[in-house]
């Protein structure tokens, strides 16, 4: 179970005086399992990225392969692919069309041909994963708070029960509480019931603490994939295309420079306070 | 997917007609159209058509960029080709069945089809070449002499603007809102005509939610800046005619005097 891109390119409006490379020769692998993050500044192309992985956009020149198969090739189902990798919008509370939340959830289970008992079961066990309480189950989607609506929205794909999920930008737009949520009902799905999720972010702080693999774009092409840790030893390339290291990486450095032996390669607060502590039991520099 | 569009799409070359006061070019194209339906014979075609192909030369807008335009009114050309076609009286040229094709009504077919589709790319060109910003500012400004007769002619303009700037923010949301129910299984292009209708909920239930809290949004933050219509308001870059302006004013009456010229003499 894995994708496969090889070569991929996507030329944006071409023919028309717009015309631009969306997309530059892109190669990966996603394996089955995995948790990623794909990281880039506005315009670097990652949401076109993503829309190539159920086939929503077709690639100007190079194949996509799902589990070995060509998705390019005549007669493959599409609809089948879609409901394997399933796609979450940014702000996707904005595609919240029925008048009660369950059945919203059970649109996407319909579409793959469910009868109603069926998909309204899938929708009752996405709600629950996504946290939504079940006495709002029967209310209007349109009178929840904005991140009710987008775990709802979540729920929506996750009932189709996709076997890799993707989410562009999931946090944008909520307060620090409601990012919290979402990303660790992310790493809970993704440890209990081992789907492969892709996390797509411009944020560094958000994606560290959760992803295994870090690929980041820049201007249409994969600019480093590699684990966390191996990503921001290059942080200061990372600065000058616009993107960041979280800030721990950054205070280690400083650390480090003051002569402190603490190690730099650590991602995240809970790691950096063990680094510290243990530093600190050593001792204080000796030319301090 | 919706991108095909043409009309009411900017096309930006820099050339002399995206620099011209937008008065001039909604000025020609009124000539334009008036010359569409007042020439007569192959010579005022041929005049037309070359006044046409000049235009779109100095636009260097691309040719089949334009024609791309022309696709979305095929249907409509082609149904009132048909009744053209078929129901004008007149000196039959060959019938069959109870259907005949008279003379009539294949000069008919033939010359509204050229003049539909010339009145498509003149009208396409002008704002192809020509900003919704400056269109509204020079109708605007055109209309400026009604504002005596109490016609509200800036909040006419403003929405107008408002609603030529919201045609590509709502085609994009469209295009989002497609994807995203696509993603979740909906197909647009399936089943007879009662599905298909069914089908479009997921999408224009979004879409109207989206277009209403764009709308406050927008309101909202013009109220924030105290906007409050046209009386004393100043332009950043108000509309001041230059050499080329008066020269195309020029050309276009000379066109129009031509053709009517040719109309009377010929």
């Amino acid at each position: 179970m894995s994708i496969i891109l090889d070569h991929v390119n996507y030329i944006y409006g071409q023919g028309s005086a717009y015309e631009a490379y969306a997309l530059k020769d892109i190669s990966l692998e996603i394996k089955d399992g995995q948790f990623i993050g794909i990281i880039g500044h506005t315009g670097s192309g990652k949401s076109t990225l993503i829309q190539h992985l159920n086939g929503l956009l077709r690639a100007t020149s190079g194949s996509i392969y799902y589990n070995g198969e060509d998705i390019y090739d005549d007669g493959y189902d599409m609809r089948t692919l879609r409901s394997k990798v399933g796609l979450v919008f940014q702000y996707p509370e904005h595609q919240l069309f029925e008048t009660t939340i369950l059945a919203d959830v059970c649109f996407g289970p319909m579409n793959q041909g469910l009868d109603k008992n069926a998909a309204e079961l899938r929708a009752f066990e996405a709600l629950h994963s996504a946290g939504i309480p079940e006495e709002l189950f029967d209310q209007s989607p349109f009178d929840l708070s904005g991140g009710q609506k987008r775990r709802v929205a979540v729920a929506g794909v996750l009932a189709m029960k996709p076997e890799i999920l993707i989410l562009d930008e999931p946090t944008a737009g909520l307060d620090p509480k409601g990012r919290d949520e979402i990303l660790d009902r992310l790493a809970k799905l993704h440890a209990e019931k081992h789907i492969t999720v892709v996390l797509v972010s411009h944020s560094m702080e958000d994606v560290a603490k959760y992803v295994e693999r870090i690929i980041v774009m820049n201007q249409g092409s994969v600019m480093y994939d590699d684990s966390p840790k191996n990503v921001f030893r290059y942080y200061r390339e990372l600065e000058q295309v616009g993107l960041a290291a979280p800030q721990v990486t950054y205070l280690m450095h400083e650390l480090r420079e003051k002569g402190y032996a603490v190690s730099t390669d650590v991602t995240t607060v809970a790691e950096a306070k063990q680094e510290i502590l243990q530093a600190m039991q050593i001792g204080l520099p000796k030319e301090l | 997917m919706l991108r095909d569009i043409t009309i009411g799409q900017y096309y930006p070359t820099g050339s002399v007609m995206h620099r011209m006061d937008p008065r001039v070019k909604l000025f020609g194209t009124l000539v334009f159209l008036i010359s569409v339906f007042v020439y007569r014979g192959i010579v005022g075609l041929a005049v037309v058509t070359l006044f046409l192909a000049g235009v779109i030369g100095i636009s260097r807008v691309p040719f089949r960029y334009m024609i791309r335009g022309l696709r979305a009114i095929l249907v409509l050309m082609l149904i009132t080709a048909l009744f053209n076609l078929f129901l004008t009286p007149g000196e039959v040229l060959f019938s069959f069945w109870k259907l005949k094709i008279t003379e009539e009504g294949l000069i008919c077919a033939v010359r509204m089809a050229i003049r539909l589709t010339y009145l498509i790319l003149g009208t396409s060109l002008m704002t192809l070449t020509t900003t919704p910003n400056q269109l509204t500012d020079g109708l605007e400004k055109s209309l400026g002499p009604l504002r005596r007769l109490r016609v509200p002619v800036h909040e006419i303009s403003m929405i107008m603007s408002i609603a030529l700037r919201f045609i590509p923010i709502l085609t994009e949301e469209t295009d989002k809102i497609m994807k995203a129910q696509m993603a979740r299984g909906a197909s647009f292009d399936d089943g007879n005509i009662i599905k298909k209708a069914k089908s479009l909920i997921p999408l224009l239930v979004p879409l109207f939610i989206s277009a209403f809290r764009r709308a406050n949004d927008l309101a909202m933050a013009m109220e924030a800046r105290c906007y409050h219509g046209g009386e004393g308001r100043t332009k950043m870059k108000p509309l001041r005619y230059q050499g080329i302006d008066r020269a195309a004013y020029t050309v276009l009456v000379l066109y129009l005097l031509l053709l009517i010229a040719l109309r009377v003499l010929l």
